[in-house]
């Protein structure tokens, strides 16, 4: 049972951590611009794509520093002449021009790399058991991800508040035209701030790659939960995204391990309600089976009960 | 002049008619041939159309006609395949092969019941390769639809067969994909195994998500808990892949009898793993049972379709629905699909292995020996440039795979 | 007489189109066409009028293709006499029944909240489905027989030409009874709340209320066309209340243009024609659908409709005078770079995927080899020309356009 709980935390933290990776660059890019980017977790399939064909050539280490930047350059070309043009025709159509881009790379992934799982190793550096607790081993390479991401959110969290850019771009997060009249070049920061949101998230994908398999199914099942994550932490707070990620990350891995289900809950007062019952099923179904749903019942009850989701401050 | 024109005509006549007696006889393949799926659907089409090839080289049927087959890309759906069936119906096709995706599978049977029904003389044939829903040849089955495939109880009949030889094992997991595969192959591993060996404890049974859990380390960690030493499981595609993968990472020592890992990628997974000798399949067949006429059959696919990937032989299944087919044909003396569908209603036939198999005519099952066979190094022939190939650990004659089945189907009269 | 013109050709289209395609795939595929116009029209309903984007508007087409499905084996087994032309209302009631609860949640909020409970409630819905399988039938899903139930006047409608006349028919219906509705107050006040929700409650409507009506009136169309879906291919799955129909409408709606009435029913008829033919002539069929899209957006955000409807706006042969020469030197220019981007996407698919065929291909009469350097040298030598031709070529459109604007 300890046992249970421990690999749980680490293992549901890890998972949050990654989403908060990926999170983070959507959240940055959603306040700056008002755009809900749809293509993000294609960029993070991308990054780990990249990261693979690289380290075909010169191992995983330099991959990690060079995916990113390229997938950060795609996302700023894709700025600066695509969104840019489609800007003026409202927020519905930018928004659907991401989620046409999204299709664009997922079908370009396959045609390029195959359709099916590329073999994205572990370097040999990590691949090695970190430590072995009551029997399990837990491997090197997630205390790796662990890592990154947390260096990441630190290094994140110092640029936007302690440098200048920093400061700039959480001046324009919440007043783009006084801080175009100060003279800065507020194009220019959008532009780099969506090359940094994407780069952030291949930086996600060479981390994750690896370890969760590499394959073009790979944004459509990140996407929705990142969503979730950014919707429920509150449209434009990153301290939300990082709350939320965290808590959807433990709520959804611990849920995996209960096997508790209504019916059973229900016949601990003597009551027993078999699958022919109305909606039987759903009553029979452990907490386990239903795992993967929990986050999106918990998007749509905060979006009911707490609009602005948990930290949020702006509205649409 | 008028000589010459006239028996220009006749020869003109003579050929148009020669060349229509030669009339090609159209195989629809409807699978999925883009989006995700595709890598098994293409894979598919390339073994069908070699199959076929092969007939065609060595005569054809009925003294010289040719086979041929057209690709219909269903896009892994069912109201797609209706689409493509119907496209194939009025291309004048009369036999439709598939096999990826028993919800398609089960749509396609039931459209060309009706259609058989309300067009009584154009009638059409299905012939299912791989999908493995036991209702297509229990409550849902029909006289029109046939199944090369060992559907998922008569796998399990086999499996728990050869469980009930090893006596190491003593605590069985079962997880699965949570849709009607998964539950029909807990619901069969639950009864056989409490049928043959009472004694096996059952520690844990698991449904989840279909293709959306992407780290099952919880899972792993429950299996680890509840202390088995084999894992059943029909996981395919990247639920197998990410299942090892974690059970690799945690250094679960157990062995993994699967339904799928042979499946396109899954010996990739595998060999990441580094689960030597470990992860077992069931199945009709693999590369590495050698049959001199099998082997060169194999060799001769690779060397035309293998690709940059060197993609092997999958389903002597295959192979096997296209050899009764044009034994049926000539048998019947015909190709129309009333009378192959009565020869091929009970027919038995010699496969490529040397072996006899026979097609039930209660409810149209092809059964054969299954092979169970584990994943390693140290083989002849191995899987997907992985160095590591199939081993056989046991066999199943066909006559202990039979199952009964419910099946009530109508012959037509 | 002139504004019942349209309706009169509808009319005869649909009663006409059979004679001219006669085959049972293209009478198939007119079918899916007939359904497809009628949830294209109930998404506008929301996006177009009312100016609310969903991602999740398919679960109320599946609940209702479903429950039509179910009602249709209920009504065979107890012999219920309600003739087949009936049932389709089955499946618009079930989706107003669902639209009701889940239409009062969801439209709380607008924006992108609203697109983003939309998507959570479709993927709930599309994640419940393989959990329920009472109802929706696990993998196999729900089979059902139109031929089952009581037949008036002869009619089995066994055979598909009769199957089409029934979809035809309350494709005309929808049609008609969603245009009526634009034209309804209620209808103008979904407008003002899509343009301006500050100012409409200003006057007096509560946002949320005339929202979650057009949200019920949305749900309750989709119901029919997921009823008639089922009759159709007489078996419902799971995967019609999930992501891949809900996003099929958006591109749908959006590529036939969301400003107009029409612009669904192109979209529908254009993109349904696309999807059951295209993948016969090339396996990227789905990149060229992606790119479609984008184009779209980037260039067309009025879709088709839009595009078409600018051209009847002109008002006289000197307009197009004014037009014509300019169309004609851009045609070439077009062509060319249609050309190009086909022949560097099949080459690449070609080479990617399809290289176990061999690398010899053939295209306007050229054989060519898709592996040769020379082969891609050509062809990016003729994109970027196109390319090239095409931005000369553009902006005199553009300023051929502003004349004729000008001409009375």
């Amino acid at each position: 049972m300890l046992e249970l709980v421990i690999f749980s935390s680490l293992n549901g933290i890890l998972y949050g951590m990654l989403l908060f990776l990926l999170a983070s660059g959507l959240t940055l890019i959603f306040s700056m611009m008002g755009v809900l980017n749809f293509a993000h977790a294609s960029f993070y399939m991308l990054g780990a794509y990249f990261g693979y064909q690289i380290s075909r050539y010169v191992g995983y280490w330099p991959g990690l520093v060079i995916a990113p930047v390229l997938v950060g350059l795609v996302g700023a070309l894709v700025e600066r002449y695509g969104l840019r043009a489609v800007h003026k025709h409202g927020h519905v159509a930018e928004l659907l021009f991401t989620f046409g881009l999204a299709f664009i790379i997922e079908e370009g992934v396959q045609m390029i790399w195959g359709k099916l799982a590329v073999d994205y190793r572990v370097p040999e550096l990590l691949n090695f058991p970190a430590f072995t607790l009551f029997e399990t081993t837990y491997p090197a390479f997630k205390l790796f991800m662990l890592l990154m991401s947390v260096a990441t959110f630190l290094a994140l969290l110092s640029l936007l508040t302690k440098t200048r850019v920093g400061l700039i771009i959480q001046a324009a997060l919440s007043h783009p035209h006084t801080v175009g009249t100060l003279g800065h070049n507020v194009p220019l920061v959008f532009m780099m701030v969506f090359g940094v949101g994407c780069g952030l998230a291949a930086l996600a994908g060479v981390i994750a790659g690896p370890a969760l398999v590499t394959q073009p199914a790979m944004a459509a099942s990140l996407g929705p939960i990142l969503f979730v994550v950014v919707v429920v932490g509150g449209l434009g707070s990153l301290a939300g995204a990082f709350v939320a990620s965290l808590a959807i990350g433990l709520i959804q891995t611990f849920a995996v391990a209960v096997n508790v289900s209504i019916a059973d809950v229900i016949g601990l007062v003597g009551l027993k309600v078999d699958s022919n019952a109305f909606a039987g099923d759903l009553w029979n179904a452990t907490v386990a089976q239903v795992a993967p749903v929990i986050p999106y019942l918990l998007l749509v009850l905060v979006l009911i009960l707490r609009p602005h989701g948990l930290m949020g401050n702006r509205d649409s | 002049m008028k000589n010459l024109l006239r028996s220009a005509l006749a020869g003109v006549a003579f050929l148009a008619a020669a060349f229509g007696a030669q009339a090609q006889i159209k195989i629809a393949y409807v699978d999925p041939l883009s989006g995700l799926q595709s890598a098994v659907g293409e894979h598919g089409l390339k073994q069908l159309q070699f199959a076929i090839e092969t007939v065609n080289a060595k005569g054809g049927v009925l003294g010289g006609q040719k086979l041929e087959v057209v690709g219909y890309d269903n896009k892994g759906t069912p109201q797609e395949s209706l689409v493509q069936v119907q496209k194939a119906i009025d291309a004048g096709i009369r036999y439709i092969t598939q096999g990826n995706g028993s919800g398609a599978a089960i749509a396609i049977s039931d459209f060309v019941s009706k259609y058989n029904e309300r067009n009584p003389g154009k009638e059409v044939l299905y012939f299912n390769y791989a999908a493995v829903d036991p209702s297509l040849t229990n409550d849902k089955c029909s006289y029109w639809h046939f199944r090369w495939d060992a559907n998922s109880d008569i796998k399990m009949a086999a499996l728990t067969n050869y469980i009930k030889t090893k006596s190491a094992i003593k605590k069985v997991y079962i997880i699965g994909q949570d849709y009607a595969f998964g539950q029909s192959v807990r619901k069969a591993a639950r009864e056989m195994l409490g049928q043959k060996r009472p004694d096996i404890q059952i520690v844990g049974d698991e449904l989840h998500p279909l293709a959306k859990i992407t780290d099952f380390s919880p899972y792993i960690a429950k299996i680890k808990a509840s202390g088995a030493d084999s894992v059943i499981t029909g996981n395919w595609g990247s639920d197998m892949a990410l299942l090892l993968k974690a059970a690799a990472d945690a250094g679960l020592q157990a062995d993994w009898y699967t339904y799928y890992a042979g499946g396109a990628g899954a010996p990739t997974a595998v060999r990441q793993t580094g689960l030597d000798h470990r992860v077992f399949q069931i199945s009709e067949w693999h590369t590495n049972v050698i049959a001199p006429e099998m082997e060169a059959f194999e060799e001769a696919f690779l060397k035309k379709y293998g690709g940059p990937n060197g993609q092997r032989w999958w389903y002597l299944r295959l192979k096997n629905q296209i050899d009764m087919f044009t034994n049926a044909i000539n048998q019947a003396k015909s190709a129309e699909p009333k009378a192959v569908a009565a020869v091929l209603h009970n027919m038995r036939h010699k496969n490529a292995l040397g072996v006899e198999i026979f097609m039930r005519p209660t409810d149209h099952s092809v059964f054969q020996d299954m092979y169970i066979s584990s994943l390693g190094s140290g083989t002849k022939y191995d899987e997907e440039k992985t160095g590591w190939g199939w081993k056989t650990v046991g066999v199943i004659p066909a006559a202990d795979t039979v199952i009964p089945t419910t099946c009530q189907m109508k012959a037509p009269t | 007489m002139k504004a019942s013109l349209p309706w009169i050709g509808a009319i005869a289209a649909v009663i006409g189109l059979p004679f001219v395609f006669s085959g049972g795939a293209a009478l198939s595929v007119m079918s899916l066409m007939g359904f497809a116009i009628i949830f294209a029209l109930s998404y506008n309903v929301l996006l177009g009028q009312t100016g609310l984007l969903s991602f999740g508007h398919a679960v109320y087409y599946g609940l209702g293709g479903f429950v039509t499905a179910h009602a249709l084996n209920l009504i065979a087994a107890s012999k219920f006499p309600l003739p087949l032309p009936l049932v389709p209302l089955i499946g618009g009631i079930a989706g107003l029944a669902f639209a009701v609860p889940l239409g009062w949640v969801t439209t709380k909020r607008a924006g992108t909240a609203f697109s983003m409970i939309s998507l959570g409630i479709g993927e709930l819905v599309a994640a419940c489905s393989l959990i329920l399988r009472g109802f929706f039938g696990g993998e196999g899903g729900i089979s059902t027989s139109r031929t089952s139930i009581l037949q008036l006047f002869g009619f089995s409608f066994g055979p598909q030409l009769q199957v089409y006349y029934l979809i035809g028919s309350w494709c005309l219906i929808c049609i008609a009874l969603m245009y009526a509705f634009t034209r309804t107050p209620l209808g103008r006040i979904c407008n003002a709340v899509r343009d301006n929700p500050e100012r409409a409650e200003f006057i007096g409507y509560s946002t949320h209320q005339v929202r979650f009506l057009a949200f019920c009136i949305a749900g309750f169309f989709a119901g029919i066309a997921g009823g008639l879906a089922a009759i159709h291919y007489e078996i419902v799955t799971s995967g019609v209340v999930g992501a891949g129909p809900s996003g099929f409408v958006l591109l749908m709606t959006f590529i036939g243009g969301v400003g107009h009435f029409i612009g669904p029913i192109l979209g529908a008829i254009l993109m349904t024609a696309m999807q059951a033919s295209l993948s016969d002539f090339t396996g990227a069929w789905l990149f060229y659908m992606g790119m479609l899209f984008i184009v779209m957006v980037m260039f067309a955000p009025t879709g088709f409709a839009g595009l078409l409807l600018m051209h009847g706006q002109l008002a006289s042969a000197a307009a197009w005078r004014r037009l014509l020469p300019a169309y004609l030197l851009a045609i070439p220019a077009l062509l060319a770079l249609l050309a190009g981007v086909v022949l560097v996407v099949e080459t690449a698919h070609h080479l990617l995927v399809k290289s176990a065929e061999g690398m010899t291909m053939q295209w306007f009469g050229i054989t060519y080899e898709a592996d040769a350097a020379r082969t891609w040298v050509a062809l990016l030598a003729l994109l970027l020309v196109a390319i090239f031709a095409a931005r000369k070529v553009f902006p005199i459109v553009g300023n051929a356009w502003n004349e004729a604007r000008l001409v009375h």
